[in-house]
């Protein structure tokens, strides 16, 4: 198991050693709560707080949106994601493989969901902040200039394949192999989370709940807009040195 | 959907419009071998309360009538790939022609098998159709729970359909991703969309609420056509 974010090709990776202290200092985790009963203890998953107000990415994302958006479709992934935990628990205290086995595709949907929410928020931020500033990530600039030659094609090339997206799913930012890779644009399905070790710079929901109460069937202007919120200071982080530094699982 | 490009006639296989119009060709409508945007046979207020009307205008004027668009665009593709005999591009064209012809057909079902409480949306399937029911959901009410966690259970974008099966004449109920189109083995009897563009402006993250709504809109008639 690795303890790097669980962004393994299967379920497995989400069953990680959790510290017993999530990093609140770090811009980046996935909390968790210990709940204890008489016989054992286990952990659940809890929804992180944004670290923005919900109507701070206005006028790109409506407060309606990402107070519906994290407060009940990031929620319910956890929820889910926290049913499935337990029933694995169960179905491995008694060896119940055919159990085992089925609740694979629900852990990887409800913790991709879990993972994917969770990177989201945290690669988005108010237009204007510092972290806004793309002078923030000098290496992923310089990085992605060296990829796509400017800014403004990598950009296009990036909104062409979230709105190629049949479907739901997410379009990332990845820097392959790990932190300073080379530089590439995938989406994946559903809840699919990006497999490691190729590390998410940043991720784009394109889920229809992510933009329809404000932009309707007009997904490429969400897609425009989301250019003008990027965490950039986030994902310099992530392209520099990865996640292990940023997820304390 | 080679019968889709060899029609060139206008053809409008809507409900009534033809005794002889099939599951799976009911509803599509054509122009000169295009695709064209079936009219809905009622008012886009009509369904309400079950869905509202704006959500059945956006979903038919916009979303629907892209997935005609898009289908027509990859259409015109094909057939310059096919008049230069350039396989790899016809075989790269196969994924848009299955979701934007998937999301035509799809939709045109979709359309037909609901109708107002006033045309007699939902009023319970009756014949044939019903005996099938009973006989293998045990009634209608245990067959609409089932039907619902099917819906309930599909992770991203999708529809849940009652089918037919076509070898023995038996019914399921099955989902497809995205607009993968109910075709081969099973033909389309009753579609329910889920995709989130389908309630959300209405139901936002209570699809579970909009499930059990669309029961009371349902045209059974159309069902039993298709069933026959």
């Amino acid at each position: 198991m690795s303890p790097k974010m669980g962004i393994q090709g299967d379920l497995g990776g989400l069953f990680i050693v959790y510290t017993s202290t999530p990093p609140f200092h770090s811009s980046l985790h996935l909390t968790h709560a210990y709940i204890h009963n008489s016989s054992m203890a286990s952990q659940t998953h809890t929804l992180p707080p944004l670290p923005y107000a919900y109507d701070a990415l206005e006028p790109v994302i409506s407060k309606q949106i990402m107070e519906l958006h994290h407060q009940k479709h990031h929620q319910t992934y956890i929820n889910n994601l926290n049913a499935a935990i337990s029933a694995q628990a169960s179905a491995a205290s008694s060896n119940n493989a055919p159990t085992l086995i089925a609740l694979q595709q629900k852990l990887r949907f409800n913790g991709g969901g879990h993972i994917n929410h969770s990177l989201f928020w945290n690669n988005l931020t108010p237009p204007g902040t510092p972290g806004n500033n793309i002078d923030s990530a000098p290496t992923l600039r310089k990085a992605i200039a060296s990829r796509w030659g400017t800014q403004d094609t990598f950009v296009e090339a990036f909104n062409a394949e979230l709105l190629n997206l049949q479907g739901s799913g997410w379009g990332w930012l990845v820097s392959k192999g790990g932190a300073k890779g080379q530089l590439d644009i995938v989406t994946t399905k559903d809840q699919d989370p990006v497999n490691g070790p190729n590390v998410p710079v940043f991720g784009v929901d394109m889920w229809e709940h992510a933009y329809y109460l404000q932009y309707l069937n007009n997904k490429a202007d969400y897609v425009e807009g989301i250019r003008r919120i990027i965490h950039w200071a986030e994902a310099e982080k992530r392209y520099a040195s990865g996640l292990e530094s940023l997820l304390k699982l | 959907m080679a019968a889709l490009l060899s029609n060139s006639a206008r053809v409008a296989l809507r409900s009534g419009a033809s005794a002889t119009s099939k599951a799976g060709a009911a509803g599509l409508t054509f122009a000169r071998g295009k695709a064209t945007l079936p009219d809905l046979s009622y008012d886009y207020g009509a369904l309400e309360p079950s869905i509202s009307g704006k959500i059945m205008e956006i979903h038919h004027k916009n979303h629907h009538n892209t997935y005609v668009t898009s289908y027509n665009n990859t259409m015109e593709q094909l057939q310059e790939a096919q008049a230069k005999g350039d396989i790899a591009a016809q075989i790269t064209l196969k994924p848009a022609v299955n979701f934007h012809g998937g999301g035509h057909l799809n939709h045109s079902l979709f359309w037909e098998n609901l109708a107002p409480k006033s045309a007699g949306g939902g009023e319970p399937p009756s014949g044939a159709l019903s005996k099938a029911i009973d006989t293998t959901y045990g009634g209608l009410g245990e067959f609409q729970s089932k039907m619902n966690a099917a819906l309930a259970s599909i992770q991203g974008s999708g529809w849940a359909w009652l089918v037919k099966d076509k070898q023995t004449g038996q019914i399921s109920i099955r989902t497809y991703a995205n607009q993968d189109p109910v075709v081969g083995q099973f033909e389309p009897l009753l579609g329910i969309d889920a995709w989130e563009h389908a309630y959300y402006l209405q139901y936002q993250n209570r699809k579970v609420e909009y499930f059990s709504a669309i029961w009371d809109v349902i045209n059974w008639k159309t069902v039993e056509k298709r069933f026959a």
